[in-house]
């Protein structure tokens, strides 16, 4: 394996690793403030490119003006689903029923998307998808690295908002304790209810570049959620800053191992990867003993 | 489970075979006081003789063959559900990964069938018990390496297992890769799957009994202690490591005994119906819907559940409409019985009986049975 193809996929890697991390860092935020892992954030991705899609295809409008109409949209599909489904669940059981429960509207959104579309595989298109630019010899695709300009942008934001705002102390002390947070006055239902609104709506723009990047129907959900849970569980539960340096890892495996070896066994390779960390680090590469305190 | 444990015959660990002359000789008070199921009363005896009855005699009032795969698949289901139940349930640990065993069955017994020539039907059913040996053997490293976890971490570690076994069954040799395997036709005449059904009647009824046992054995109170606190139970003495083991490798067993069978009903072994995500899911919505830890929850749950999704694949031509009234099905249980059905329909029966007993003069004394 040459060295500028080796330059050449750790760089893809990075991109990708970039949209992941921002789908991941909705997954683990959700996971800190409610202490619940959303196995729908894999099938909402695919519901934000399907948004895009019937926008761009059905509306006109493009892929990037989209995003204005499809974040409040998975926003409110978040907030939603927390206030019907995850505020329901009871604290002795919460870590499996969540679980169960995530799953449950994963399913249905699945089967409505198949009732609507069918199995047919899709992708994305628009101007910026399909050209590139050339730098330092390397062909890096636009949307890539539109995708990773989104995503750095978004978890800036979302940083910004978690430890520089009001709200994102409010969100911090009602993620280290719960009473205590109620104590001192804040609204710990709405705030939990935000983040689930902000977690979910990351997902609308991971859609939609996976969407332009990767060919998708209804199943592909559950192949997302993997990767996601790999990468969270990988970075440390609960911790953005984790799933950030794990989804870049795993990602650079991931493009590292598809050319120098073979795409097909790539997965396998960080499936293992995640396997063989937690046999020695069950706290995960980047996360403390108790991961729940930042 | 013995054979997992052999160098533990005495101390504070008691492999239930060992335990059982004494429940079985004992309706002594210690033993009711901590089995709630102990006590069967003979109407519940004989119910569970009509039911099962009526589980013998379901294929030969009915003959139509559609109509027995349903049941076939809803007896297979089943099976899978007690079995999951058996460590998840009564551990508390959620394994999402139990496509694992079934899948390995299924591909167990097409190369043992290719390799052995063994033909289909009988000769093949006789080899279900090595197929479920297989799934236990591969259970032993899964659950050594997943067990180190706990909680979600332990559920994603299962699911990643899992998906390493989809991709190796897609890219090495032995599986056939995409095209799969075939397993020999079985050489009963037209579409007689009566044979089927009582095969997978016979391993249902061996997982109730097992699961009964476990139950109320002290290593079905081992694993329960293991679900409600599992550091007050490793302090107190449980050796929780290799209970919770011996539990995930019993289950994988029955589990993997089923898959072989189903797929020696179906046929072929693909990677993706051998291992797939939606049995995961399945399996746990069944036992969650019935209720979690109990003996019949499981079973209802799939009876119901795995007959409707039968149906309404079968009534609507596309696949979505399932998945949809699966998943609300699912969340409806959940919102209004958070515990399941069995629990919820059980607790309403004591506190009616609670309310029929309570103004009588005896009160206290009835009411401590009821409740005991």
């Amino acid at each position: 394996m040459s060295g500028t193809a080796f330059l050449e996929a750790v760089i893809d890697g990075i991109l990708t690793g970039g949209v992941y991390a921002l789908m991941a860092a909705g997954l683990t935020l959700i996971f800190g403030v409610m202490d619940i892992i959303n196995i729908a954030q894999g099938i909402m991705v695919i519901l934000g490119a399907y948004l895009s899609l019937w926008l761009s295809v059905d509306v006109g409008i493009g892929l990037l003006p989209g995003l204005l109409i499809t974040v409040p949209l998975m926003f409110c599909l978040g907030v939603a689903i927390e206030f019907c489904f995850m505020r329901r669940l009871r604290d002795q059981d919460r870590a499996q029923m969540s679980i169960l429960v995530t799953y449950a509207v994963a399913i249905v959104i699945e089967g409505i998307l198949t009732a609507i579309v069918g199995d047919n595989y899709q992708q994305l298109s628009g101007s910026y998808v399909n050209s590139s630019v050339h730098v330092f010899g390397f062909y890096l695709a636009d949307i890539y690295l539109i995708g990773f300009g989104l995503a750095v942008a978004l978890l800036a934001g979302l940083y910004y908002m978690l430890y520089r705002t009001k709200f994102g102390r409010a969100v911090r002390a009602s993620l280290q304790n719960r009473t205590a947070a109620d104590l001192i006055g804040i609204d710990v239902n709405r705030v939990r209810t935000i983040s689930v609104g902000v977690g979910v709506a990351v997902t609308a723009v991971g859609g939609m570049v996976f969407g332009a990047t990767n060919s998708f129907n209804p199943g592909t959900g559950y192949d997302l959620i993997s990767r996601l849970l790999a990468i969270v569980i990988l970075g440390g539960i609960g911790s953005i800053a984790g799933a950030m340096g794990a989804a870049v890892f795993i990602l650079v495996i991931n493009d590292v191992v598809a050319a120098w070896w073979s795409p097909t066994w790539a997965p396998i390779v960080y499936f293992a990867a995640l396997v063989l960390v937690l046999s020695f680090r069950p706290q995960g590469l980047f996360g403390r003993a108790a991961v729940r305190a930042q | 489970m013995t054979a997992a444990e052999p160098d533990q015959p005495q101390g504070t660990q008691v492999s239930f075979d060992e335990n059982q002359p004494s429940i079985a000789g004992g309706g002594d008070a210690p033993a009711g006081q901590h089995r709630p199921q102990a006590r069967r009363s003979p109407i519940q005896l004989g119910a569970w003789g009509v039911i099962v009855l009526i589980f013998l005699g379901f294929p030969l009032v009915i003959t139509d063959p559609a109509t027995n795969s349903i049941a076939f698949f809803a007896l297979v289901f089943m099976v899978a559900a007690a079995a999951w139940n058996m460590f998840s349930g009564y551990t508390g640990y959620l394994a999402l990964g139990h496509a694992v065993f079934f899948g390995s069955g299924g591909y167990a017994l097409a190369l043992l069938c290719a390799h052995l020539n063994v033909g289909g039907g009988w000769p093949s059913f006789a080899l279900l018990p090595l197929c479920g040996i297989v799934a236990a053997l591969i259970a032993i490293p899964v659950g050594l390496v997943a067990l180190r976890t706990r909680r979600h971490t332990f559920v994603v570690v299962t699911i990643a297992i899992f998906f390493i076994f989809q991709l190796v069954a897609y890219n090495v040799g032995f599986t056939g890769g995409t095209s799969g395997l075939f397993l020999p036709l079985p050489p009963f005449a037209g579409a007689n799957n009566k044979p089927f059904y009582y095969v997978a009647l016979v391993i249902l009824l061996l997982t109730i009994a097992v699961s009964w046992l476990v139950r109320r054995s002290r290593f079905g109170l081992q694993l329960l202690s293991i679900r409600d606190d599992e550091d007050r139970a490793l302090g107190l003495g449980v050796k929780t490591r290799r209970l919770k083991l011996s539990a995930f490798v019993l289950s994988a067993f029955f589990v993997g005994m089923v898959g072989g069978l189903y797929f020696d009903f179906i046929g072929q072994v693909f990677p993706n119906t051998a291992f797939d995500p939606l049995f995961d899911l399945s399996i746990a919505l069944m036992a969650f819907f019935g209720g979690l830890g109990t003996l019949v929850g499981p079973l209802l749950g799939a009876l119901v559940l795995e007959s409707l999704q039968q149906y309404l694949t079968l009534s609507f031509s596309s696949n979505g409409t399932y998945l949809i009234a699966y998943g609300v099905l699912f969340l409806l249980v959940i919102l209004i019985m958070p515990r399941g059905v069995v629990p919820a329909v059980t607790d309403l029966v004591k506190r009616r009986r609670l309310k029929a007993i309570v103004p009588r003069p005896d009160a206290e004394q009835q009411l401590a049975g009821v409740a005991g």
